[in-house]
């Protein structure tokens, strides 16, 4: 409820997450977005605020091994939801394979869209084991890269499908 | 910046609407908020209450009834109705169409109804590709239920036949008949973007291949979807033919009425519309005689 004459600060309204496997509970104000609690309030920075309108897709986490783009999505719509985040792709301080794939292919420059791409290739691989480039590229269509030319990461993705990594 | 506003979260739709009904005047629905959410932190939608109805399950599911066709509650999200076995079965077109809405993390979170009540979907694929197939919604309140084409449903830039206590709670599409084609394209820049012009195109066919029933809508070429009627006109009762569907291109640009913008011309709009009506009209004959 808003304060005396709905000019007081906003209650703040608790929330109960799953980040990376560990479970949070925040109070937060219901207006904050879901990249703004897995950086500001988490403290976990591996994601990115790139364009903030829906475009650019560096923002990418997974909710439930769904991609979404956090700058689009309230907080407190993943109430009870797991989210994974760029953090959350190592196990027991190892790499996952698309992380390794992507270094052995190149698959980044500047590095500030690698967060969200590997989020989306993750979240593909999830959906399908062993996808055709055709279906690598459509993975990655939310994402936007201005120094690979997205070749690397399609290899880096294909990689992973052949099964050249190992989890672990 | 996003300004405060009350989040209420209705547990069922019964909730929803009474919640809608007390706060009509100052609130807005959200359920992925895929394009909500831009226009509240760009600060042109200031709300005191945002009601969320991503959470009601009751509003996710898709059915096909033989008479009324497809059925699909409001929260289904784009990515759901794009890997249904049943709509693909009844529907291919609608499977397509969802393919090219947005990325797929949109998909995943954005639903079919959000993306339809929005106030910009005429720029959009599925209006224009809904009414084209003569899609339906059904919109409900606390005073009772109603369905429309979705066709009357826009009705100014920005505005669509809702009363601010109605919530749209279905999306129908009615079976597919037998030597129909449909088919729908946009063109852009970026894959996946907002379509410059988009064109959908329903075509009923005789048993001699004429055209019995034509529906050509017009995306992101004026305030609301249009439907190209004289270009329809054009066609009715016809044979195919590059002479006939240069005229329907022509009458449906002259139908368009488009503005100029960031992205391109009145002028380059019209030509646009042009040329995807003729190849679009051309496609659906094409696939409606090999539905026959």
């Amino acid at each position: 409820m808003q304060g005396e004459g709905g000019f007081g600060e906003m209650e703040k309204q608790l929330l109960k997450l799953k980040v990376n496997g560990q479970e949070y509970e925040l109070y937060i104000n219901p207006k904050t977005l879901l990249v703004e609690v897995i950086r500001d309030h988490i403290g976990l920075t591996g994601t990115k605020r790139g364009c903030e309108t829906v475009s650019c897709g560096a923002c990418t986490v997974m909710v439930d091994d769904m991609a979404v783009k956090s700058c689009a999505v309230l907080a407190v719509q993943v109430e009870g939801r797991h989210v994974t985040t760029v953090e959350g792709l190592e196990k027991n301080g190892k790499l996952a394979p698309i992380q390794k794939a992507f270094l052995d292919q190149g698959a980044y420059q500047c590095g500030f869209c690698t967060p969200g791409m590997l989020m989306s290739c993750e979240a593909l691989l999830k959906e399908t084991k062993t996808p055709t480039k055709e279906e690598v590229r459509e993975g990655i269509e939310g994402n936007i890269c201005r120094c690979t030319g997205y070749n690397s990461i399609v290899r880096a993705v294909e990689a992973v499908a052949k099964g050249n990594y190992r989890e672990g | 910046m996003i300004h405060d506003f009350t989040y209420l979260k209705p547990g069922s739709l019964q909730e929803a609407l009474v919640m809608l009904a007390e706060h009509k005047d100052d609130c807005k629905i959200i359920c992925g908020g895929q394009s909500l959410l831009i226009v509240m932190r760009q600060g042109m939608l200031v709300t005191d209450y945002l009601i969320d109805i991503k959470g009601l399950n009751e509003l996710s599911y898709i059915i096909y009834d033989k008479k009324e066709g497809l059925k699909i509650g409001a929260t289904t999200t784009h990515r759901i109705i794009e890997k249904s076995e049943l709509v693909k079965d009844k529907c291919p077109i609608l499977v397509e169409v969802e393919k090219k809405v947005a990325s797929i993390q949109i998909r995943n979170w954005g639903s079919i109804a959000g993306n339809l009540a929005h106030g910009d979907a005429q720029a959009g694929d599925l209006a224009p590709s809904l009414i084209a197939l003569g899609g339906k919604v059904k919109l409900a309140s606390s005073r009772g239920d109603r369905v429309m084409p979705l066709e009357e449903f826009y009705t100014g830039f920005f505005e669509n036949a809702m009363k601010n206590d109605e919530l749209m709670v279905e999306v129908q599409v009615p079976p597919i008949r037998p030597r129909v084609g449909s088919v729908y394209t946009k063109f852009n820049l970026i894959g996946n973007d907002q379509g410059i012009v988009g064109v959908a195109t329903t075509i009923e066919v005789g048993h001699d291949s004429t055209c019995k029933d034509a529906r050509i809508v017009l995306g992101n070429s004026g305030v609301t979807p249009i439907r190209a009627k004289n270009a329809e006109r054009v066609l009715m009762g016809k044979k195919l033919g590059d002479q006939l569907l240069a005229e329907a291109g022509e009458a449906a640009a002259s139908e368009a009425d488009p503005v100029s913008d960031i992205h391109a011309s009145e002028e380059y709009r019209r030509h646009l519309v042009r040329v995807l009506t003729e190849r679009m009209v051309g496609q659906a004959w094409e696939k409606a005689i090999c539905a026959g």
